[in-house]
């Protein structure tokens, strides 16, 4: 169904905000690629992802420039959002839609020419799997919270775009599962690009781009140098997570931490 | 010279659009503005401040401004070539949904904006049916499946109109609208122009003055609540 088969996506250098030449000589994304990209805020993170977004061509305020497959991108797939090999999922956690879920994730179907109508339940039960809140799909898209917004739009970037690069902006936000996405788009052995502020999705990426002043600034490639502090935020985190899910269900918390 | 013809409901982001364009190809052509309003505007002094280009504005007042913008179009083609321009843009009020402003020799540009509602093309398909060219706005508000649901709208009311999405405030996107400016002809015969679609029959007696409610009051082209289509009742 694709035009072709990607390979790569490779980011080529721009500039930082005072003009002057980003470092790194090129980025190249694979599939199975988890990469995180973090920095202070205004440093420049979602304009990183935007650039790969729009297949940017020394277009926009960084003047970075995105190669497919080592050259530009063929006009159809960067104008044809249905041919586009990237789904961005925002940090906005209202959708606009005037439509229910089911008659949203139809018209996508349509949208993209898929044959298969069983898309619309598996995204939907995929959805349900990053939120606690459940979804139906005779809910109205306006009235979804933050929270299943995003666990619907991720779903359906990963069942519906089918898009093998996904790009996620501050997936921490809006109280999903953030471990079930992680785990679920590796396992669909997509590449993932995700600007966060949280130390454990940071830590649990292959690659960290580190931004400054709108410029990438280094690229730390861990290894396994950092497993020790893996380990301890996944144990804080469980905790965190723990007392999150009691406060939220309206315990009271008078006993010791109470460690899952 | 060459003639762009906007179009677009209010706040959809027409003059964002226009303002990358004159920003793009002010190098390139000389470029002159006319935007057409109802009550007030204040497009053309924003741009010609701005840019320093020649802006100017027509009021409609009691006129349909579509209407108004067919009449005064032949003058002011022939202002802005008085003026030297290469160019011309043309900016409609936006107000009414049924109406095409477009014309032959021009490139007609429909502006949506993403975050109008998902039946929003189906409520304005006239006004995107007969352009060239579909510019939707405001696409870093929404998710990619929704720009994904939004445009299978657009093709359902014209299937071969091009779509081009943007963020007009940054300009992304907008080489493929640069590329079809670069590539429209020229106009060849001012005199030839007309109008791509039929406008509404809009002239009914209440133009004319008559306030009183209900068809039975009115003549010409009425309307009644129960099989609402057209109907003609001489005086």
């Amino acid at each position: 169904m694709e035009p072709f088969a990607i390979t790569t996506i490779t980011v080529l250098p721009g500039k930082s905000k005072d003009g002057s030449r980003e470092a790194f000589k090129e980025i190249t994304i694979r599939a199975g690629d988890m990469i995180s990209i973090v920095g202070p805020t205004g440093s420049g993170k979602t304009a990183f992802i935007n650039d790969i977004e729009v297949f940017a061509c020394g277009d926009t305020v960084t003047e970075r420039t995105i190669l497919v497959n080592g050259e530009v991108p063929p006009d159809e797939m960067v104008r044809d959002p249905a041919k586009k090999p990237i789904a961005l999922i925002t940090q906005n956690t209202k959708c606009l839609a005037d439509l229910t879920v089911q008659e949203f994730l139809e018209m996508h179907v349509k949208a993209r020419r898929i044959p298969d109508d069983t898309r619309t339940e598996g995204t939907i039960s995929l959805a349900n799997e990053f939120t606690g809140e459940k979804i139906a799909g005779t809910m109205r898209m306006t009235s979804l919270s933050g929270g299943q917004t995003r666990s619907l739009l991720i779903a359906d970037a990963i069942f519906v775009s089918s898009a093998p690069i996904i790009l996620l902006d501050e997936v921490e936000s809006g109280g999903i599962f953030k471990e079930n996405v992680i785990a679920s788009l590796k396992a669909h052995k997509k590449a993932v690009l995700f600007v966060t502020h949280d130390p454990l999705l940071a830590l649990l990426s292959d690659r960290r781009i580190v931004m400054r002043n709108g410029a990438v600034e280094t690229i730390l490639e861990p290894g396994g140098r950092e497993k020790k502090a893996l380990a301890r935020i996944s144990d804080m985190d469980r905790i965190f997570s723990c007392m999150r899910e009691k406060i939220r269900a309206g315990e009271l918390l008078d006993e010791e931490v109470p460690l899952p | 010279m060459k003639l762009l013809i906007f179009a677009g409901p209010p706040s959809a982001g027409k003059t964002a659009v226009i303002r990358q364009i004159i920003r793009q190809l002010a190098g390139e052509y000389a470029i002159a503005f006319l935007k057409i309003d109802v009550v007030r505007a204040f497009e053309d002094e924003e741009l010609s401040a701005e840019f320093g280009i020649p802006a100017r504005k027509v009021y409609s007042g009691d006129v349909c401004p579509d209407h108004t913008g067919i009449l005064v179009l032949r003058d002011a083609i022939s202002w802005a070539e008085d003026l030297g321009a290469a160019l011309l843009i043309v900016e409609s009020a936006g107000l009414c949904l049924r109406c095409t402003p477009y014309t032959t020799q021009s490139l007609g540009i429909v502006v949506l904006s993403a975050v109008g509602g998902t039946n929003s093309p189906l409520k304005m398909a006239p006004m995107i049916a007969l352009a060239d060219i579909a510019v939707v706005t405001k696409v870093d508000l929404i998710s990619q499946a929704e720009k994904e649901v939004f445009r299978e709208r657009v093709r359902e009311v014209a299937p071969r109109v091009d779509i081009i999405e943007t963020n007009a405030v940054q300009g992304t996107g907008l080489r493929f609208l640069m590329k079809a400016i670069r590539n429209v002809p020229e106009i060849l015969d001012a005199d030839g122009i007309v109008l791509r679609g039929m406008p509404p029959l809009a002239v009914c007696t209440i133009c004319a003055g008559k306030k009183e409610i209900g068809w039975q009051h009115h003549f010409g082209i009425l309307k009644t609540l129960d099989g609402a289509d057209d109907l003609y009742r001489g005086e």
